[in-house]
């Protein structure tokens, strides 16, 4: 077993979004300081924005203030979210979009030179290049150095800090031993939890990555992490089947949203995020459905620049509108609710962490999806928060210089590694069917798409035993090679936070958010949750702990 | 859905198992092959990236799909989209990269 040890004063976990910010911060302000980026894959492309944006969600435009954005946001998540965290991100909105645009993100400008907006918060761009622009970028730096392929494992650990990490280098086969003064997790959020809308051949159609496993977070709950809100599950609203956006044609072309009766039906149910989505499966319950967004009478021009966009984010929805002769034009476009996510950067699940973005572990830091309470932050959020996490593992770093992983923990390292290599007993099982079943688990106990995001505290005892039994199961499962033990690992990954969120949906004993958080036997929403849920890994088991609300100054509609 | 490579254009270069957020590309006997095709996620970074055009990306049946590829073809100022269907036509639409989205 080939181990290669690196060290770092700051070792980045993930080059997503913010990730990759958190790099170009480093090599502008602190030029001095050692870096390692690691990433699963390869940076030009990598993560959730692979196949590009078409939009930035969290701009900041003429006339409203990082506050209203803020209050916006918690608005949205009627009340569970950070004040802190929210405005520390708001204000960053416009200095990064402004960074952004300097490394060669068109921005659609008018006359005079102003952003065009797109919605209230939005601005149009052309996002199609969005990665290579960072990878590029972080490329240039100096002091930055850039491990693609390597799939990080679990935190090193030494006197209660995070001093680095392991993981395993998928091309090269070997484990990566990378001890660091200071750690910034950003990994992303998790998909692929609950079964998809499409189990067979196009299992992985769907809008978040499927490559994002939710690593960070099981990361930091083996490490004894503290997470909050998991059970504000993100459940995107999309074009039927191909999983692209909707809001290129509801924002951009402003378009109706109707019902098969051709009724605008939004209104009936209030204009959250959770609101929308609950509204198309009520619509669809109620004998209303299927549900659209009304394009039928577009022009040519509107279609042709629609076609553009998709393109340039979701080509799937291009290809499909030519091929089956089905244009936005001629026919409206239905949609429907994915399977849900966890993912910080709409919703709130994540990290608890504090407004520098370290977490409840010394010298480890969190930023983008993975970390949580500040929801709808989006991209330029994102690099707002690998921007502040930045600074705060920077200043970690220069108290903390990194220090070679004793001879103890590279053993232990390679022995858990090795264990997926030896000779196992004939096996009826492997890690996709494993994998499969979890979903299974997920959707019919703890609220998937088959039973309309809905579940009962006896469902949900159901969902936890049938997951541990599955890790059991887990344990015995062997490796050929690198790629395989990676997929060995996500399984385990996902396994791990299908608990931990599942103890998050039974503590929440209320409905605050329809569809996103949808409890039978507590329908109604409750003040008396009008708190956190936050929890940690205590011998293994999930533990929950409710933490008082953070709010925006003046407060905040609940 | 998901993305096939056509083995008599592939020259081995190996920049679409570079790219893949997935690692889903592995390069056996200098050919690129996926390695599970309900793996992909239809980013289209490998079509993209493929400097042949050897790559394209299609609907299976399950989404509607009739047999069409999508390829694509970059160039610094414009991405290219190449729609080739069934019958034998093809379809095109040029994207101008320094030009925002309408939408």
């Amino acid at each position: 077993m080939q181990i290669r040890e690196e060290k770092a004063d700051i070792l980045i976990i993930g080059g997503g979004a913010a990730g990759c910010f958190a790099a170009i911060t480093l090599a502008e302000e602190y030029p001095g300081l050692s870096v390692i980026l690691t990433d699963k894959a390869n940076i030009k492309r990598s993560g959730c924005l692979a196949a590009g944006i078409n939009a930035l969600n969290a701009y900041i435009t003429p006339g409203h203030t990082p506050l209203d954005y803020a209050r916006y946001a918690a608005e949205d998540a009627a009340g569970i979210a950070r004040g802190d965290l929210l405005l520390s991100m708001a204000e960053g909105l416009n200095r990064v979009t402004a960074k952004m645009e300097k490394l060669g993100l068109v921005i659609q400008k008018d006359t005079e030179g102003n952003y065009v907006t797109r919605g209230p918060r939005n601005i149009k761009i052309n996002g199609e290049n969005i990665k290579p622009l960072l990878a590029a970028a972080v490329n240039k730096a100096a002091n930055v150095r850039v491990l693609n392929h390597v799939n990080m494992v679990d935190y090193l650990l030494s006197e209660g800090k995070v001093r680095g990490a392991w993981g395993i280098d998928i091309t090269q086969e070997r484990i990566y031993l990378v001890a660091a003064g200071a750690v910034i997790c950003a990994t992303g959020g998790a998909a692929g939890l609950y079964r998809p809308n499409h189990p067979g051949h196009s299992r992985h159609q769907m809008w978040y990555s499927p490559f994002n496993t939710g690593a960070g977070y099981a990361m930091g709950l083996r490490a004894g992490a503290e997470m909050t809100s998991l059970e504000m599950r993100f459940i995107a609203l999309r074009c039927k089947d191909t999983i692209a956006p909707t809001g290129t044609i509801a924002q951009g072309l402003k378009a109706a949203q109707i019902n098969a009766k051709g009724e605008e039906y939004q209104k009936t149910y209030g204009n959250t995020t959770a609101q929308r989505v609950h509204a198309v499966v009520a619509e669809n319950l109620a004998g209303r459905g299927p549900c659209y967004l009304k394009t039928q009478g577009i022009t040519s021009e509107e279609e042709s620049n629609l076609e553009k966009a998709y393109l340039n984010m979701a080509p799937a929805q291009t290809l499909r509108w030519r091929e089956t002769g089905l244009s936005p034009r001629t026919v409206n476009v239905e949609v429907e609710g994915s399977e849900p996510y966890i993912v910080g950067g709409h919703t709130a699940g994540g990290y608890w962490v504090a407004e520098n973005r370290a977490t409840t572990l010394a010298g480890l830091f969190a930023a983008g999806d993975v970390a949580g309470g500040a929801p709808q932050k989006y991209v330029t959020g994102a690099f707002v928060e690998g921007e502040i996490a930045a600074r705060a593992a920077a200043e970690f770093a220069c108290q903390n210089p990194p220090s070679d992983a004793t001879a103890e923990i590279k053993n232990s390292v390679v022995s858990a590694v090795k264990k997926y290599f030896t000779k196992s007993p004939p096996s009826t099982f492997d890690a996709d069917s494993l994998e499969e079943a979890m979903q299974s688990v997920m959707d019919e106990y703890a609220g998937g798409i088959k039973t309309c995001y809905r579940y009962t505290e006896a469902s949900l005892k159901l969902a936890d035993a049938h997951l541990k039994r599955l890790a059991k199961l887990s344990d015995s499962l062997r490796a050929a090679d690198f790629y395989d033990l990676m997929k060995i690992f996500e399984l385990r990954e996902r396994l791990l936070l299908c608990r931990v969120l599942v103890s998050h949906l039974a503590a929440r004993k209320e409905t605050r958010w329809p569809s996103f958080a949808a409890h039978l036997d507590y329908p109604d929403k409750d003040s008396a949750y009008e708190k956190y849920v936050n929890s940690k890994l205590v011998a293994g088991e999930p533990q929950i702990i409710f933490r008082p609300l953070v709010k925006l100054p003046g407060g905040e509609p609940q | 859905m998901s993305i096939a490579i056509e083995k008599e254009k592939c020259v081995g270069c190996g920049r679409c198992a570079e790219v893949c957020p997935g690692n889903l590309l592995v390069l056996r006997d200098g050919k690129a092959g996926i390695r599970e095709v309900k793996d992909c996620w239809g980013c289209t970074a490998c079509v993209k990236e493929c400097p042949r055009q050897a790559i394209f990306y299609y609907l299976a049946a399950d989404l509607g799909g009739a047999g069409g590829r999508l390829y694509a073809q970059d160039s610094p100022d414009t991405l290219t989209w190449i729609m080739k269907w069934p019958q034998g036509t093809e379809d095109i639409i040029t994207v101008n990269k320094n030009k925002s989205n309408e939408y």
